[in-house]
């Protein structure tokens, strides 16, 4: 029934520049983001997720000049992370073209706000990001970028975040974050069961055949940073996506819709 | 001139970013009833709740002005999403009384094993071709889709395209000079590109 999974390059804003981490640490600087998104739009990519690391962990908030003018740039849906902490933040991005917010640290000490969000904005608009890490066989949710724990397993914030009325999941690998050693699927596998709301996969992609394992795992979309800007073995910073024919070769996409392609 | 009416709920700004892209310059987005009185023609975006949506309308005092303008001036009017639901009579998601300009109800999906929101890329087919709003889109396309609710039409007659999640539902209505597309044209990359210029191109 999923005839389309949606693929969804992540890209990560650091003081405006365009970066990619490993597990949420080193972030390297890979240029200028409205030109990635540019790019990005010119493939005719199915969403972007951007997100900006800062945010949330100086206080700082989102920046809404640098968000306006990807946005000018994206005839795609949008979403962004970082920063929010009110419904007046949510209304300023909304405005500015992104469809929906990503919401993790304010999750924390407030999770009134995702309910007031989803009955202000509908749920459909607001997307709980699930960072969680691995540690001696435990799962352990973080927020403010991976840097504070919180007591929660990933399995708790699920459900929370689905009762609390999100419209979707971010299920995030710190783990696996920039590592490219495929999508942690047995966690894909039991969280998307176990809730009515999309699932988006994110963490680990180092090829189409991980995106399709997580896919097969149960994610109703997936996410991925390093695969869509680098080119490689040595990392060299390239913006690509894959085609058409690529996803249908890998069992992604249903060859007989090639025919309503551009 | 186009309105873009602000009702604080909207993706205004993606709504600006396509007229731009089309080459429409003449584009107002506003609160005020004296621009919606003096629109040539009217685009009602939207992200948000059904009851927000009306309320926030009637508190601008904009509920009616828009009524106005689709049933005396007779514009071409576009809603979108949540603007779409806007057009009909009522939603299962609110108590409001929709703007009741096309004859549709909302309600939620619900389907066994289907996840809600119906959310992504999905094949849309147009079932009347003739309108001026579809003309030259081909029959069966992808349009981007965010959204809990869809319309329950009373009449076939107001169906312009149809999609399927688990029952086949109307992608986009219309009646007479009024349309509403469930899916985001504006956010739909190329496929949606054509609506707009449709949109853009009608004679008032």
């Amino acid at each position: 029934l999923n005839k389309r999974p949606r693929i969804i390059p992540t890209l990560l804003i650091e003081n405006s520049d365009l970066v990619k981490t490993t597990k949420f640490k080193k972030p390297g600087y890979l240029g200028d983001p409205i030109n990635a998104l540019k790019i990005f739009n010119e493939k005719g990519v199915d969403e972007i997720c951007v997100m900006d690391i800062q945010a949330s962990k100086n206080g700082a908030g989102p920046n809404y000049d640098l968000l306006k003018e990807m946005a000018s740039e994206a005839f795609m849906p949008l979403s962004y992370g970082g920063g929010i902490t009110s419904i007046s933040d949510m209304t300023d991005i909304f405005r500015l073209g992104y469809e929906k917010v990503i919401i993790n640290t304010a999750w924390t000490g407030n999770n009134s706000l995702v309910r007031e969000a989803s009955e202000r904005f509908g749920s459909q608009s607001i997307i709980v990001s699930i960072d969680y890490k691995r540690r001696f066989g435990r799962y352990q949710c973080y927020t403010h970028d991976g840097t504070n724990k919180i007591k929660c397993t990933p399995i708790e914030m699920a459900k929370m975040a689905e009762k609390c009325g999100a419209g979707e999941l971010l299920l995030y690998s710190i783990d696996r974050d920039g590592t490219r050693s495929g999508y942690d699927v047995e966690t894909i596998n039991q969280i998307s069961h176990m809730i009515s709301i999309p699932l988006i996969a994110c963490g680990g992609a180092g090829s189409i055949a991980d995106i399709k394992a997580a896919l097969a795992a149960g994610a109703d979309a997936v996410a991925a940073g390093s695969i869509f800007v680098y080119f490689g073995d040595i990392n060299a910073v390239l913006i690509n996506y894959p085609d058409f024919t690529q996803f249908v070769n890998h069992g992604i996409y249903d060859k007989e819709l090639a025919e309503y392609e551009l | 001139m186009i309105a873009v009416v602000d009702y604080n709920m909207g993706n205004i700004g993606s709504i600006v970013n396509i007229l731009r892209y089309v080459g429409c310059t003449d584009v107002k987005v506003t609160t005020s009833k004296e621009n919606i009185d003096k629109a040539d023609k009217l685009i009602l975006p939207g992200v948000g709740a059904f009851d927000e949506g009306i309320k926030t309308l009637k508190r601008q005092g904009l509920f009616e002005a828009i009524r106005e303008s689709a049933e005396t001036r007779k514009i071409p009017i576009m809603g979108i999403c949540l603007g779409m639901q806007l057009l009909g009579i009522s939603s299962e998601e609110g108590k409001e009384e929709g703007l009741g300009l096309i004859p549709f109800s909302c309600k939620k999906f619900s389907v066994d094993g289907l996840k809600v929101p119906h959310m992504g890329w999905d094949y849309v087919e147009v079932k009347n071709g003739d309108t001026r709003l579809t003309r030259d889109v081909p029959r069966v396309q992808r349009y981007y889709f965010v959204h809990s609710y869809h319309a329950v039409c009373a009449n076939e007659g107001n169906v312009l395209m149809t999609c399927d999640y688990g029952e086949t539902f109307p992608a986009a209505v219309y009646s007479e000079n009024v349309y509403g597309f469930q899916f985001h044209p504006e956010k739909s990359h190329q496929f949606g590109k054509r609506l707009f210029m449709n949109f853009v191109g009608m004679e008032s």
